[in-house]
């Protein structure tokens, strides 16, 4: 791994970021985003709607990938764009792991923009929230 | 066969609400950075102005994720969905157009572009609108995507983000 972002090359790994979640981690999320959904706050309600346990807000593995990425990129750079999918439930008490990989560097207007694929996996390697970012080294 | 009808398709465009935030605050920015890095403490530059004067922006920043419409806005037009709050077909409902109908709906994933960051003090408008409809046949049968696009502006009319949401109906 490049120690200095600004030199960084394709397959370069950001440092991940890991976490166990539960109602700790939901509840001030749901507090901050005004995000009270019962099956993010009640077992009942989870599986109610077919999942194992309650489960943690889609918004909140969004908000894991802003981390991993703006921490990695510290004062090198700014996000320019990220997107991702919502594929698997983050269920109570999972491991959630934030990772990243660099794909791409290229030059576009005097600038330096590096792509990564970025995702956060369960304990067993099961990606909630796969995606893509673009970063600017600025 | 197809879920979207002419009606949909000529309501694509339509604006689907306009906010205006209360100034972002300082409290607000510290609250959201300890929720979303939590159980780690979250930078400091979060936290502490003198440590986020020595970073590249110079002062304080919201996060990139923050949302300063959480639980209150200044200002709010939006559209009346009446009881279908949390249902389906409350976008249709909403504009006053024949619903799909569908039963099931999932998140399908969202794709933010940023501009200017959010500081402190600024008010942020946000207004969306709905912007696409789409549809394919998956392991859930016919999927009916819909994309909503959000774009928020500062007080200078500097572009913060334009975001899109794509809601899976089945």
């Amino acid at each position: 791994m490049s120690i200095n972002v600004a030199d960084a090359q394709v397959g370069d790994r950001l440092p991940e970021q890991t976490r166990t979640t539960d109602f700790a981690n939901w509840n001030r999320y749901a507090a901050v985003n005004y995000e009270f959904v019962p099956i993010h706050m009640d077992d009942e309600a989870g599986r109610s709607a077919g999942f194992a346990s309650a489960f943690g807000m889609g918004n909140l593995q969004w908000a894991y990938l802003h981390n991993l990425v703006r921490d990695w990129l510290g004062d090198a750079g700014r996000i320019v764009a990220i997107d991702c999918r919502f594929g698997s439930p983050n269920i109570r008490g999972a491991t959630v792991t934030a990772q990243g990989v660099v794909t791409a560097r290229r030059v576009q207007g005097g600038t330096t923009f590096l792509d990564l694929e970025i995702w956060t996996q369960d304990q067993d390697g099961t990606k909630l929230a796969p995606g893509t970012a673009t970063v600017a080294l600025e | 066969m197809t879920n979207i009808s002419a009606e949909m398709r000529a309501a694509v465009g339509r604006q689907l609400s306009r906010r205006v935030s209360y100034p972002v605050s300082r409290s607000d920015i510290r609250r959201w950075a300890l929720a979303v890095y939590y159980p780690e403490p979250p930078p400091s530059r979060f936290i502490d102005a003198d440590a986020a004067a020595k970073s590249r922006w110079g002062s304080i920043l919201a996060p990139e994720d923050f949302n300063p419409f959480a639980w209150i806005s200044a200002e709010e037009d939006v559209l009346d969905v009446g009881a279908a709050q949390n249902t389906p077909d409350r976008t249709e409902i909403g504009l006053g157009i024949t619903p799909p109908g569908l039963k099931f709906q999932l998140n399908g994933g969202l794709h933010s572009e940023y501009g200017a960051p959010m500081r402190p003090d600024d008010v942020i408008t946000s207004v969306s609108r709905l912007a696409d409809y789409t549809e394919r046949s998956g392991r859930l049968g016919l999927m009916l995507f819909t994309v909503f696009e959000d774009t928020w502006t500062n007080d200078d009319g500097d572009l913060v983000k334009r975001t899109r949401t794509t809601l899976i109906r089945y």
